[in-house]
C-alpha cells in the first residue's frame, strides 16, 4: 500500500527527536483524529540548519514528518515554506490518496515552527 | 524469518481436508442442484448433507438453515427480512453497539426505510445489559439483535439472559455468531435465538459461504428473491462447492472444538499476562468472557496502524481499529461505546490466534511486540504524556 521511499522513511526515520532551545516549534494535527506532529527548527542567517521532529500517528505520517525535516535543512525561511504537501508526498514517491489529507502534515507544522521562529524575532 | 499469523478474525486459511472435499463440486459434479437429472441430482445431495453438517454444528434442524454468501449477507437477511416481515405488528429494532458493520449499517438503512432504532450502550467491558435491553422495548419493538461475541474486543456477551428478557415481550432474536461459529460452543436451543448468522471462513472453510439459522415456523422476507432456492428464502444457483467446502468444515470443527479451545486458550493467556507488565498498555474486553485465541489491547501514545506496519516487517500480522487502519479513516466504533477515548483508540491492536499458532510465535511476538511499542513511543511527542491536546482540543477536520 506504501511506496518503497515511504516505507524507508517510516522504518528508518531521519531526525526523529527534540531539540533543546530551538528557534521554531510547530504542531499540527490532534491525536484524537490518529494524526500529530511536531516539527523543531534552528534557523542560522535566516537558514533553517537542522530540523527534528516528533510524531504520533501512521506510517504516511511518520514518514512524512522525516521527509520534510530532510527537505527543509539549508533552506532560507521562504524556499522552507513554499514546501507544498503535494512535494513532500511526490518526494515520498506518493501517498495513498486517503491519507493525502489526513497524514500529510509534515508541511503545515513546518509552517507552523516558521511563523513561530518569526513572532519571536518581532518581539 | 517466522511468520505469525495473528489475525483469524480477518480470515483463515481452508482445512486441507475442505478443500479436498470441494475440489470435485468444480469438477466433474459440476451440476445446477435444481436439475431434474443424475448431475442435479448429486449436487442437491451434496447441499443437503452440508446443511445437515452446518445444521448440527448449532444444534438446529437442517432446514432451519438457509446458505448465503457470507456472515454480512446472513445479516443482512435477518435485520431487513425480520423487521420487514413484522412490520405490521411494529417498527422498532434494537442493536447493540458492539455489532458488525452489516448489522449497523442494516439497522441504518431500516432508519431510512421508517423504522425506529435504538442503539444500545455497552459498558466498558464491551458488556451488553439485559436491563438495558429491558428497558429499551417498546410496544413497538419487533426485533432485537447482540453479537454473541466481539471480534475487535474478544467479549461475548450475555445472550441468554438478553433472551430471556425478550421471550417475555415475545420479541425475535438474532445473533451475530460469525466470530464464536466453529471457535466456540454455540447451541441455537441453548442460546435460545430465533436467528442466527455465521460464515464458513471464520471456521476454516471457504470465503463465499455462509448461513443464517432461521427458528422454524418464523416468517422472513427475502433479500434476494428468483427462483426457488433455499425453500424460496434465498435466491440464485447455489454456491455448491463452498457449501460444500463449509459443511465440511462444520463437520470438523464440531469434532475438534474443545481440542481447538484448549490449545488457543493458554497462547492468549500468556499474551495478556505479559502485556499486562508493559506500562500503558490496556486490556480491551473482558478478561474472562472473551474469545480463547483473542488478545486485544490498547497501547498508549502510539498509533495502531505503525504498529501493524513494524510487526508485518517482522513477519507478525494483526489487525487494529486505529483510524489511519481503516479505510474509512474512523476510530472504532465498538471501542468508542466502550468509553475508550480516541486518543488511546488509536492505539489500538488486536491478536486473534488460531490452529497453526504456537508456542513459539507468541515467544516471537513478546520478544518482538514490547520493542515496536519502545519504538514507536520514542519518535511520539506524547511519550510522557497527552498533555492539553488529550480530548477534544481541536475538530477532526480534515484539510484541504
Amino acid at each position: 500500500m506504501y511506496s518503497e521511499r515511504v516505507m524507508d522513511h517510516f522504518t528508518n526515520p531521519r531526525n526523529v527527536g527534540d531539540m533543546e532551545d530551538a528557534d521554531g516549534v510547530g504542531i499540527e494535527g490532534n491525536p484524537t483524529c490518529g494524526d500529530a506532529m511536531k516539527i523543531y527548527i534552528r534557523v542560522r542567517d535566516g537558514k533553517i540548519v537542522d530540523a527534528k521532529f516528533k510524531t504520533f500517528g501512521c506510517g504516511a505520517a511518520i514518514a512524512v514528518s522525516s521527509m520534510v525535516t530532510e527537505m527543509v535543512k539549508g533552506k532560507t525561511l521562504d524556499e522552507a515554506l513554499a514546501i507544498s504537501k503535494e512535494a513532500v508526498a511526490q518526494e515520498l514517491g506518493g501517498l495513498p490518496p486517503q491519507k493525502m489529507h489526513c497524514s500529510n502534515l509534515g508541511a503545515d507544522a513546518l509552517k507552523k515552527a516558521i511563523e513561530d521562529y518569526r513572532s519571536k524575532q518581532a518581539k | 524469518m517466522r511468520k505469525c499469523y495473528f489475525d483469524h478474525v480477518a480470515t483463515n486459511p481452508v482445512h486441507p481436508d475442505v478443500l479436498e472435499a470441494m475440489i470435485p463440486y468444480f469438477k466433474e459434479e459440476f451440476g445446477n442442484p435444481l436439475s431434474v437429472y443424475e448431475y442435479g441430482a448429486r449436487a442437491k445431495n451434496a447441499i443437503e448433507s452440508a446443511r445437515e453438517k452446518v445444521a448440527s454444528l448449532v444444534n438446529a434442524k437442517p432446514a432451519e438453515i438457509i446458505f448465503t454468501s457470507s456472515g454480512a449477507e446472513a445479516n443482512n437477511f435477518a435485520l431487513r427480512g425480520i423487521a420487514l416481515a413484522k412490520q405490521n405488528e411494529g417498527k422498532h429494532v434494537l442493536v447493540s453497539r458492539m455489532e458488525h458493520h452489516s448489522v449497523l449499517n442494516s439497522a441504518r438503512f431500516l432508519e431510512k426505510s421508517g423504522f425506529a432504532v435504538t442503539y444500545l450502550p455497552v459498558d466498558k467491558k464491551g458488556f451488553v445489559d439485559p436491563e438495558t435491553v429491558k428497558k429499551s422495548i417498546t410496544k413497538e419493538t419487533t426485533l432485537i439483535s447482540v453479537i454473541h461475541a466481539s471480534s475487535e474486543v474478544g467479549t461475548i456477551e450475555p445472550l441468554k439472559e438478553i433472551v430471556n428478557v425478550a421471550k417475555e415481550k415475545n420479541i425475535v432474536v438474532h445473533t451475530d455468531a460469525v466470530a464464536t461459529t466453529g471457535n466456540i460452543p454455540v447451541d441455537i436451543r441453548d442460546l435460545g435465538v430465533d436467528l442466527l448468522s455465521m460464515a464458513a471462513h471464520q471456521f476454516y472453510g471457504p470465503k463465499g459461504a455462509g448461513a443464517l439459522y432461521i427458528k422454524q415456523g418464523l416468517r422472513i422476507v427475502p433479500l434476494i428473491y428468483g427462483g426457488i432456492q433455499e425453500s424460496g428464502r434465498r435466491a440464485g444457483t447455489e454456491n455448491v462447492p463452498a457449501i460444500v467446502g463449509m459443511g465440511k468444515a462444520a463437520e470438523i470443527a464440531e469434532a475438534e472444538i474443545q481440542k481447538r479451545m484448549d490449545c488457543l486458550l493458554p497462547l492468549r493467556e500468556r499474551i495478556i499476562d505479559a502485556m499486562s507488565g508493559v506500562d500503558r498498555v490496556y486490556l480491551t474486553g473482558d478478561r474472562k468472557n472473551r474469545l480463547p485465541g483473542h488478545a486485544s489491547f490498547c497501547v498508549e501514545y502510539i498509533e495502531g496502524e505503525s504498529m501493524l506496519l513494524l510487526l508485518a516487517a517482522k513477519g507478525i500480522f494483526s489487525a487494529s481499529g486505529s483510524a489511519c487502519s481503516s479505510k474509512a479513516l474512523k476510530a472504532s466504533p465498538v471501542l468508542l461505546s466502550m468509553g475508550v477515548p480516541s486518543s488511546l483508540a488509536q492505539g489500538s491492536i488486536v491478536f486473534s490466534l488460531g490452529s497453526g499458532n504456537t508456542s513459539e510465535d507468541i515467544d516471537y511476538l513478546l520478544n518482538e511486540f514490547p520493542a515496536v511499542i519502545k519504538r514507536l513511543r520514542e519518535i511520539s511527542p506524547y511519550a510522557q504524556g497527552w498533555g492539553d491536546r488529550e480530548e477534544g482540543g481541536q475538530e477532526c477536520t480534515v484539510k484541504e
